[in-house]
């Protein structure tokens, strides 16, 4: 076991070290103005968690909160601009990742545009089984092809069709059977359902559970449906313009969150049941998300804040631990609560 | 009691397309009274935004009306020439799009767009039509609407482009707006403030609102009667006490099991519905929904049942119900 996992300001409450986990991540994309001047973009700044093996750690947040970004930058599938990014105990901030794809995986969002239409679902299956050489032979690869598709639901047939000959819920199947092809630790799921109509979204989450626990699979589940990733999380990280605001237990966050924005984005959620919409109050935040080209001072929800003053704006607030394994960054959290 | 504002008695509208013929709208009929709120809620495909484009008159090639009547405010639209359609568009009848980044022209400014509506429909000069349209823009919460009027589209957030599709719409303060999935390509804390505007304007001006959505909780918040839309045809339509505590279709009934609740207190695991969208090139003979329904019968698959009444507010079209029209007194609406 490595020492390098372990962490000053956050520790795995199982005390073994996590199976993910990222320090400080920062990922910033240059934006040119000009010839020689440069601006960022702060997608994801300064944001640490860790995900335990077996957990589903949700992130949610509105579009351009740096959701996906962070999603992707532990994948390394974008070089991280600052912080360190743990796998097993292993520092993997600037290795070689090949041997890490086949541990860590991911599922996108959109069905339709990560398939490639002319290669048929057998060879998309079959891809990353070739890359890492995990058939000796064609009838073994065949075997596992079929196997894989079983597993999420589809048949042997299937496998000589291409990707239009299916609806949406069908190719997200195909989709999470190519990301199981390497029989990974850990899967990053990109917005897997957010594509999908209401009745095969359920079919698609309950898969997910399901293959958790038959193959012991860790989640990073990202989405920006509070209500979904509520149902398939343990604990679920809110984020807002490229920083974690709160981060607890699923139902904690739910029920008895303290972070404003959380509190703000929870109560905005329609709920499909006319009684509670009927009676519940709502807070409406005014205004919109500022850009991430030029955040606000301190805080960065400040501006949309209804608790908002001085110290916001000067200050940026700590991310701090509330209560047990729970975490928010706000400097006013004992005057709103 | 209030007046039927708009009637669809047996619409028919298929597609022609190469492959064969489509039919998205399938003998659907409802009406609305002024000033309600109605929610159409469906799977893609189930023919929900067709329905409600039809009103308009915008049903797209190879698209056509096959069938059936659709009586609005004393005319008939199947009868209407396009130039009578063309006055009646975003006068009494307006439309939102859900794609608020590609419903706006991006070579004109907000002003000139919503200017152009006022221009069209009433005898107002340039200088009180700008006035009308910064009262507008006001009226749709967007802050400084003189400065506004100059932007184009690319200078606007989402949230806010909606509210300027809003303000077009509202523009002759219509009977009938028709919004189909007006907030779907938000974020949830914008789509609150859209969601609080458009039940405040409705209030305002008294208008009806036809509501097009698959997302269950944005027609609790805002509907009083809803229609579910499966394959084509209406499955089932009541108040939203109705359809949220007295399901009777076993589609809807799937619907609500399916979606996962933030309110749960323990984790409860999902019931999807099983199988896949039905296909529309292709449809089942009787019932659309049949073939996924764990209580299919052998009728379900060669003949569409009759509307079964449960009460004056509630229908629901389901051979089980037919099975038990007699059994079961009607009138009863549970879910208090």
């Amino acid at each position: 076991m490595s020492d390098m996992a372990k962490t000053e300001n956050m520790i795995n409450n199982k005390g073994t070290h996590p199976l993910v986990e990222v320090k400080n991540l920062k990922q910033y994309f240059p934006i040119s103005e000009g010839l020689f001047k440069k601006r960022y973009v702060k997608a994801v700044d300064d944001v640490s968690f860790y995900i335990n093996k077996g957990e589903t750690l949700g992130l949610v947040g509105e579009s351009g909160c740096g959701k996906t970004t962070t999603g992707r930058t532990i994948l390394r599938l974008y070089e991280p601009t600052g912080g360190r990014i743990f796998y097993d105990g292993q520092d993997i901030t600037h290795v070689d990742m090949m041997s890490y794809r086949r541990k860590m995986q991911i599922v996108f969002q959109d069905p339709y545009a990560s398939l490639n239409p002319r290669m048929t679902i057998g060879d998309i299956i079959g891809e990353p089984i070739d890359i890492h050489k995990l058939a000796s032979s064609k009838k073994e690869r065949r075997e596992k092809i079929i196997s894989l598709l079983e597993k999420v639901g589809l048949n042997s047939e299937h496998a000589n069709r291409f990707p239009h000959e299916f609806s949406g819920g069908q190719r997200q199947r195909v989709g999470i059977a190519r990301a199981l092809a390497v029989d990974p630790e850990f899967i990053v799921c990109d917005e897997p359902v957010s594509a999908l109509d209401v009745s095969i979204q359920a079919q698609i989450i309950n898969m997910f559970e399901e293959l958790q626990e038959e193959m012991g699979l860790t989640y990073l589940f990202i989405a920006h449906d509070l209500s979904v990733v509520k149902h398939i999380s343990d604990r679920i990280g809110v984020m807002y313009l490229g920083k974690l605001v709160e981060l607890a237990d699923s139902y904690e966050l739910v029920f008895h969150s303290v972070h404003p924005y959380t509190k703000s984005l929870i109560s905005a959620i329609p709920i499909p049941d006319p009684n509670t919409s009927r009676t519940s109050k709502r807070i409406i935040l005014e205004g919109d998300v500022p850009s991430p080209l030029n955040p606000p001072s301190g805080c960065r929800f400040r501006t949309r804040c209804p608790y908002a003053d001085k110290l916001c704006a000067e200050e940026e607030p700590k991310f701090r631990e509330v209560g047990s394994g729970h975490f928010a960054a706000c400097h006013h959290l004992e005057k709103i609560s | 009691m209030s007046k039927v504002l708009l009637d669809i008695r047996n619409l028919k509208v298929s597609f022609f397309t190469p492959a064969g013929e489509v039919k998205a709208v399938n003998d659907v009929s409802f009406s609305i009274n002024e000033g309600d709120v109605l929610g159409i809620v469906g799977e893609s495909g189930s023919g929900k935004s067709v329905t409600a484009y039809s009103i308009m008159g915008l049903i797209p090639f190879p698209g056509k009306i096959v069938g059936g009547t659709i009586d609005f405010n004393g005319h008939r639209i199947n009868d209407m020439t396009e130039k009578e359609l063309r006055s009646m568009r975003g006068n009494e009848v307006s439309i939102i799009f859900q794609d608020p980044m590609t419903s706006l022209n991006p070579v004109y400014t907000i002003g000139n767009q919503i200017k152009e509506v006022i221009l069209l429909h009433t005898n107002l000069n340039r200088k009180q039509a700008n006035e009308r349209a910064i009262e507008l823009l006001k009226l749709v919460g967007i802050n400084e609407p003189e400065k506004r009027m100059k932007q184009y589209p690319h200078e606007l957030s989402g949230g806010m482009r909606q509210r300027v599709m809003i303000a077009i719409a509202l523009a002759c303060e219509p009977k009938l707006l028709i919004a189909d999935e007006p907030t779907t390509a938000l974020d949830v804390t914008i789509q609150a403030q859209i969601m609080e505007l458009m039940t405040e304007l409705k209030n305002k001006i008294n208008m009806a609102i036809i509501l097009i959505t698959h997302d269950l909780g944005i027609v609790s918040r805002m509907c009083e009667k809803i229609i579910v839309m499966y394959g084509g045809k209406i499955m089932e339509q009541g108040t939203i006490d109705d359809i949220f505590y007295n399901p009777k279709h076993e589609y809807t009934k799937g619907l609500l099991r399916s979606i996962p609740k933030l309110t749960a207190k323990e984790h409860e695991k999902l019931i999807p519905i099983e199988g896949t969208p039905v296909d529309m090139l292709n449809p089942p003979a009787g019932c659309p929904f049949a073939p996924r329904c764990k209580k299919c019968m052998k009728i379900c698959l060669k003949k569409m049942p009759e509307y079964t009444k449960i009460s004056d507010t509630h229908y629901s079209a389901c051979w089980l119900l037919q099975k038990e029209e007699y059994e079961k007194s009607t009138g009863v609406i549970k879910g208090e």
